[in-house]
């Protein structure tokens, strides 16, 4: 059944619902593409703030001309978002009162009086005031075809804006100070982008209203950087999630008219916005998980070889067999452990089972020398170096002796010339054919 | 006009204040071309602020600053600007190419794309610091030291005359200063002047060739052999003047102006 009005509602057979659709998703390209910048300045809270300091501007303007004309709207919201800009601007600079401060007060206060100026244009009875509470959570699906087009309008204007600006808003948003010191006229810039800001969410306002408005202009960006670490792309990738929501908050308010578009937009972004959370790559709790995980079977691994090496290096002898008990007298491997490290091992032919016993293999007997090598060379770099004590330095060299790379190796190896034994008199095992010195 | 007849820097009078506290007191001196020069103070003695002042990121409350002779906005793509590295999000979605081409970002070109030739200064800028293999490279995922040879590279890119530089040295380790410091020796015997705001008494001896000495106030400015005697250092590091901090204090607590309206710098 979903699927049916889904088919329905993409065969885009009523003009009505492809026009509020193209206008959702357009909306939501523009806001997101603006909201970009406003995300990497760390602005989150002046778009927000913004957002609910255009209220008073729309009902004034609603007010004075007592019509919905699109225009005149964006005009009130311009001017009223820009006093707030310059308000919270102004009270930063000139009193003690703090950034976060300011835009708190700005934002209560202009939404204090944009609400009491609705609920008196509410109660005055004009001839079609209906609807224009709306602002305060959106009304995509009651957009008109001029309103479409207005907003359409402001928003290709927007872009084309930001393309024309892209590479001096990037250096305005990563380095301001660079900037103004190369002579670019960053107060420009910045009234051009904070002119934009402003006018994506008067546009946008349309679609989610001024209370949800700042997840349009944040929540793409935030989703979009977790996936790439390239601007341009991060850009498009935030415009793809504005469309995506757009056309989604559509669609369910097609499917279940009596579903407000704007909230369910805003749904939409918090899932994507959750999904990225979990499966970004790197940053994501997936590849987090993953890399922990990988990080201690390596460890297990590593200790496991070292532990094999420890037996031969006391028996003299490396081809031996060595037992479960072996091990667990050397170290205190659980014996959850020992299954699955000894699994790896065999895994990566290291180690040759035979039996209810094990031995070392010959790559297995080098990758055991490396370990207890990085242990011993740490060890002699933390008393040579950084003057440890005997007793302080072999919990250090227990983790540092998994993470060592093979650049580092070479680098201690030089700057301790190639040593011989480590602090407690061990021998420190090379490769035979490493060249040494 | 002989290139040396003109002084890099002149200071003049020089009075700047953060929230009506001044940072910096007349501050008065002059810096020659082609040198090596260090702005040395303790922490917290007014050079970063300097420097803003320098670079006209900051209004003083008195006094002006030539550069070449000129105002600033007269000369300003011949000087470059190094900002301290912790003053960035290195988080930012950029690759270390991205950052070295901000370097050609000019108010001529302001709405135009980079060029090739643009691409070609900012390699060469790159490989200057050692830095063209990481080019491609997240900026996140640079070291300090990577970090502070990216923003020297910015500034290479710029081709000027005048480098302005604040901590260059500070985060890097012992290889990368070295190659730091021979870069802008090169600098220098190119004929470039280079000035570096540094807080490490150890080594400005054997960096710079002219020290200016600043405690919130000028203590010295000249040739290093002259500003590097016992007593002007002790004045220098000695700890700051009682009664300036507690004058700057007051006018702080009192939101005092730094100048009286009605008077006026004659010039």
């Amino acid at each position: 059944m979903i699927w049916n009005s889904f088919i329905e509602f993409l065969s885009f057979s009523d003009p009505n619902v492809r026009m509020v659709t193209f206008g959702t998703i357009f909306l939501g390209i523009s806001s997101a593409v603006v909201g970009s910048f406003a995300f990497l300045r760390k602005r989150a809270l002046v778009g927000d703030a913004i957002a609910h300091s255009i209220l008073p501007g729309v009902a004034i303007a609603f007010i004075f001309s007592g019509s919905k004309n699109p225009y005149l709207l964006l005009l009130g919201a311009l001017i009223s978002g820009w006093i707030s800009i310059y308000l919270i601007e102004l009270i930063t600079d000139r009193s003690k009162i703090k950034a976060d401060t300011s835009i708190a007060i700005v934002l209560s206060v202009f939404f204090g009086v944009g609400i009491f100026l609705l609920t008196i244009i509410q109660h005055s009875g004009a001839g079609n005031q209906s609807g224009l509470d709306q602002f305060l959570f959106g009304q995509a699906a009651s957009m008109r075809g001029e309103d479409v087009l207005a907003y359409v309008i402001v928003g290709a204007l927007l872009l084309i804006v930001t393309v024309l600006f892209f590479k001096s808003f990037k250096l305005l948003s990563f380095n301001p100070d660079f900037a103004a010191a190369s002579g670019l006229p960053v107060r420009f810039l910045r009234f051009v982008l904070n002119t934009l800001t402003v006018l994506a969410i008067a546009v946008g306002i349309q679609s989610v209203g001024v209370v949800l408005m700042a997840a349009l202009l944040i929540t793409p960006s935030a989703v979009a950087r977790s996936w790439t670490n390239r601007l341009s792309y991060m850009i498009v990738l935030a415009a793809l999630v504005g469309a995506i929501s757009g056309f989604f908050g559509s669609f369910v308010s097609f499917a279940a008219p009596a579903m407000p578009t704007g909230p369910w937009i805003v749904v939409i972004l918090s899932v994507l916005a959750m999904i990225s959370l979990v499966f970004a790559p790197g940053t994501g709790m997936v590849a987090r998980w993953y890399r922990q995980r990988k990080n201690r079977r390596k460890v297990l691994r590593e200790n496991l070889i070292k532990a094999f090496y420890h037996i031969g290096e006391r028996a003299e002898e490396f081809s031996e067999l060595v037992s479960l008990s072996d091990l667990q007298a050397t170290r205190d491997f659980t014996s959850r452990e020992l299954s699955n490290g000894l699994r790896q091992l065999e895994k990566r032919y290291l180690i040759i089972p035979d039996g209810n016993k094990w031995k070392l293999s010959e790559e297995g007997l080098k990758e055991g020398k490396r370990v207890v090598r990085l242990h011993r060379i740490w060890e002699m770099y933390l008393t040579e170096r950084m003057r440890l004590k005997e007793d302080h330095i072999h919990p250090n060299a227990e983790t540092i002796e998994h993470i060592i790379t093979p650049d580092i190796e070479e680098q201690l190896l030089e700057e301790l010339g190639y040593p011989e034994m480590d602090p407690h008199e061990s021998e420190i095992p090379y490769d035979k054919s490493k060249p040494r010195n | 006009m002989k290139k040396d007849e003109v002084p890099a820097i002149e200071v003049h009078n020089l009075t700047a204040s953060y929230d009506r506290k001044p940072v910096l007191w007349d501050i008065d001196f002059t810096l020659p071309q082609g040198k090596l020069i260090g702005i040395v103070g303790p922490n917290g003695s007014g050079k970063t602020t300097l420097l803003k002042n320098l670079m006209g990121l900051m209004k003083p409350d008195s006094g002006y600053v030539k550069i070449f002779d000129k105002p600033l906005d007269e000369v300003r793509e011949r000087v470059s600007y190094v900002p301290q590295r912790e003053s960035v999000d290195w988080d930012f979605p950029a690759s270390a190419m991205d950052i070295a081409l901000m370097g050609r970002y000019r108010k001529s070109n302001l709405l135009k794309s980079v060029t090739k030739k643009d691409r070609q200064i900012a390699k060469e800028a790159l490989e200057q610091v050692n830095m063209l293999k990481f080019a491609n490279r997240q900026i996140s995922q640079l070291s300090g030291g990577q970090q502070q040879r990216l923003f020297i590279a910015r500034s290479l890119a710029q081709q000027a005359d005048l480098y302005l530089m604040d901590e260059p040295f500070v985060g890097v380790d012992a290889s990368t200063e070295d190659s730091i410091l021979n870069l802008l020796r090169q600098m220098k015997d190119d004929g470039k002047t280079v000035v570096i705001v540094h807080h490490d008494l150890q080594t400005a001896y054997e960096y710079f060739d002219w020290i200016t000495l600043l405690n919130t106030r000028l203590v010295a400015s000249g040739d290093k052999h002259t500003v590097f005697t016992p007593e002007l250092l002790q004045e220098a590091y000695g700890g700051r003047l009682t009664v300036l901090s507690k004058i700057g204090d007051l006018m702080q607590k009192q939101q005092f102006p730094a100048r009286e309206k009605e008077f006026k710098e004659k010039q």
